[in-house]
């Protein structure tokens, strides 16, 4: 009978909203609990997506030790983590590339780049038949993506790479299309190896691409030059070796061929100490050095030196200490490359720095 | 159908009169004067109004927060071809013109689909086979984007690449559409994997219209002597305007769509007559730079763009509208049975 039918099906949806609500209330208790839980201090930071697997590993880890601290992370990238610690939003953000002098200017007050681990961005590419790792010297490297060199079996090509049957084709340069701090990295370093790649396209998380097609993300580009022959891009280093692709070898400004590695990456980085100015932000690619693998760079944690909240500015500054030295450990197996002893030094003056109202926090 | 005036007063008529004279009481006030039906009403009415202010708000939000691009460019931006971030110069003209012609692609090829799936299975196939039919159709609508993206990379790209392309390429060859570099990637492929995801909304709102036609129609039809495709045309007559509901509503999905276009079209700000060639839509460039993005100018930009997205679905909307207005036109009474 129609009725009854009815009758059920309102007792049923009776049912499900009850449920639903105790649901709810069981969530709504369920926080309010974590939050009240005696003097707990919050943190809450945004920024580059780069590092976040090795932030988040931090975060459970230095929850298994401070249970009185919880600390969230958002990966909404670096443009979105500068502009939150500028409008104050958040109480650290992270960046791959440090901040411009413009962006720094116009910061209600004076931020700190506290510099946590390095990345380096690799070439990789699909050819057919070809065991042997190519060989890419700067200026090939920039006129391929440049749109000048077109050919695999380009004399300029051949010249790095004697004993590679390189294939009759066209080259198909694959970039990223979502603005990106590996974007970043790369054109920073051709602009540094080519005038023409500096005059003409520049350095950003966005450029204008002289060729080639774009894929969304490290998985894009991968996708792209997984699928298409005689293509060649760029990706992240700890994407390409969990991922086993084929990774080219660059010179370096001292003429050696280097194999893309962490090793390689933190030598760039120990090697570029010289430049390093005070304030850490730099740039180490095509660094010196006959080690060091000359497309890297440093991600940073970006911190106001003068905290609001002095219990939450103990925390922050406490987290960043255990982050450069105990956190370390943890970067290698996610492929990460650990700070050289020197920029941990440099970066513990900078710690060391942070107050709140006059008073350093890291000696209380 | 119109309702014919009513000679003998009613509730409903002085209503009507007291709503001409007051338009706003009668969207506050019930006809029947009941209190249960004036809270009703006037609960309907905020949602319907809150509609109204969301759309406001969005349209006053990107319009303030892209004054800066807007004041910088002036209408050179609609024009402009140059998308460079780092040299702080911005044109929205590649980016209109991929999305419009994707989605274009999508229609072309969805449309006749979606009809063709929809009418087999309402006027053709047995019950047994029409269910489970609709279901994986209606299925395919709720399979998020991102997956259709990545099948779009390993699967469909490589498709294209190796068996569709090159075919279109030796056929239609000295058209300068089909001209160019075939590697899979482009705008073509961008068009058709948004074909393949409108279909489903498609054929999923033709196949509740078609169904809706009373059987009278048919049986009618039949009576006359109609064949089985001569039926349906009186079937597709009648639900007309439905059917060109349903083509809008894929066209909204098509137009607004983001990872999967993203995926396979190239992401290439560019104009060029090859539907070979990679291109990039609006709702793909905000997807990919907005994260990044720094600097105030950039930001702007890519907001003005979000709101020519706002423009073109609105224009294309109305146009869209006009052209069924323009069909249905002469078919007043029989397309209203939809």
């Amino acid at each position: 009978m129609p009725e009854s039918l009815l009758a059920r099906r309102t007792r049923f949806l009776t049912a499900i909203t009850l449920v639903l609500a105790l649901l709810v209330l069981y969530g709504c208790s369920g926080g309010g609990g974590a939050g009240s839980g005696g003097g707990a201090v919050r943190l809450q930071g945004a920024g580059a997506t780069f590092p976040n697997p090795l932030y988040q590993k931090w975060l459970s880890e230095y929850g298994k030790l401070n249970s009185q601290i919880r600390i969230d992370y958002q990966s909404i990238g670096s443009g979105g983590g500068i502009k939150q610690i500028k409008e104050q939003t958040v109480d650290f953000g992270a960046s791959d590339a440090p901040m411009s002098d413009e962006d720094l200017k116009s910061a209600p007050g004076q931020i700190l780049h506290i510099p946590t681990v390095l990345g380096a961005v690799v070439l990789t590419y699909n050819l057919q038949g070809i065991q042997q790792p190519l060989r890419f010297s700067p200026d090939v490297v920039a006129d391929i993506f440049l749109g000048k060199i077109k050919r695999w079996d380009d004399a300029r090509i051949k010249a790095d790479n004697a004993n590679v049957a390189l294939p009759a084709a066209d080259i198909s340069v694959v970039h990223r299309s979502d603005g990106s701090g590996t974007s970043a990295v790369f054109t920073d370093y051709l602009s540094k190896v080519s005038q023409e790649w500096s005059a003409q396209v520049g350095k950003g998380t966005s450029p204008k691409w002289p060729v080639g097609i774009g894929g969304k993300g490290n998985e894009g580009v991968t996708g792209q030059v997984k699928q298409t022959p005689n293509t060649i891009g760029y990706v992240e280093l700890a994407y390409a070796v969990q991922n086993k692709l084929p990774v080219a070898l660059v010179k370096n400004s001292s003429g050696n061929f280097v194999e893309p590695s962490l090793d390689a990456v933190t030598a760039a980085a120990a090697e570029s100490l010289a430049t390093t100015p005070e304030d850490l932000r730099v740039s180490i690619t095509n660094a010196g050095g006959a080690n060091a693998y000359p497309i890297a760079s440093y991600t940073y944690i970006l911190a106001y030196q003068d905290q609001k909240d002095a219990a939450k500015g103990k925390a922050l500054v406490d987290f960043l200490w255990w982050g450069i030295h105990d956190g370390e450990r943890f970067a290698k197996d996610l492929q990460y490359a650990p700070l050289p002893a020197e920029i941990v030094k440099r970066a513990e003056a900078k710690i060391n720095s942070i107050t709140s109202g006059g008073k350093p926090l890291r000696s209380q | 159908m119109i309702a014919p005036q009513l000679e003998r007063p009613s509730p409903a008529s002085e209503y009507g009169a007291r709503a001409r004279r007051a338009p706003w009481r009668s969207l506050l006030f019930s006809a029947t004067g009941s209190k249960g039906d004036t809270i009703f009403r006037a609960i309907l009415f905020g949602v319907a109004l809150l509609v109204l202010l969301l759309v406001a708000s969005m349209v006053a939000a990107m319009a303030s927060n892209s004054m800066l691009s807007i004041r910088e460019f002036g209408f050179s931006f609609l024009l402009g071809r140059n998308w460079n971030p780092i040299k702080d110069d911005f044109g929205a003209l590649p980016f209109i013109y991929g999305t419009v012609v994707s989605s274009l692609i999508a229609l072309l090829i969805a449309v006749p689909l979606s009809l063709g799936i929809a009418i087999f299975l309402v006027e053709q196939a047995p019950a047994r086979i029409s269910r489970p039919v609709a279901f994986l159709v209606e299925m395919l609508a709720a399979i998020p984007s991102v997956v259709y993206g990545l099948w779009g990379i390993f699967v469909l790209a490589p498709f294209m690449r190796e068996y569709i392309e090159p075919p279109l390429a030796r056929v239609f060859g000295w058209l300068p559409l089909f001209q160019g570099t075939i590697t899979g990637i482009g705008l073509f492929t961008g068009g058709v994997i948004l074909a393949i995801m409108i279909t489903p909304i498609i054929s999923a709102v033709v196949r509740d219209v078609l169904a809706a036609v009373p059987v009278s129609q048919r049986e009618a039809a039949l009576a006359l002597g109609a064949t089985r495709w001569e039926t349906t045309r009186v079937v597709l007559a009648n639900a007309a305007s439905g059917i060109a509901g349903a083509i809008i509503l894929g066209l909204g999905r098509a137009i607004g769509e983001t990872m999967a276009v993203t995926m396979v079209i190239g992401n290439r700000p560019q104009i060029s007559a090859s539907l070979f060639e990679p291109s990039y839509t609006i709702a793909s460039v905000i997807a990919n730079e907005f994260t990044e993005a720094t600097g105030d100018l950039y930001l702007s930009a890519l907001v003005e763009i979000g709101l020519i997205l706002f423009l073109v679905t609105f224009i294309v909307n109305a146009v869209a509208k006009l052209l069924v207005w323009s069909v249905t036109r002469g078919t007043s009474g029989t397309a209203r049975a939809a």
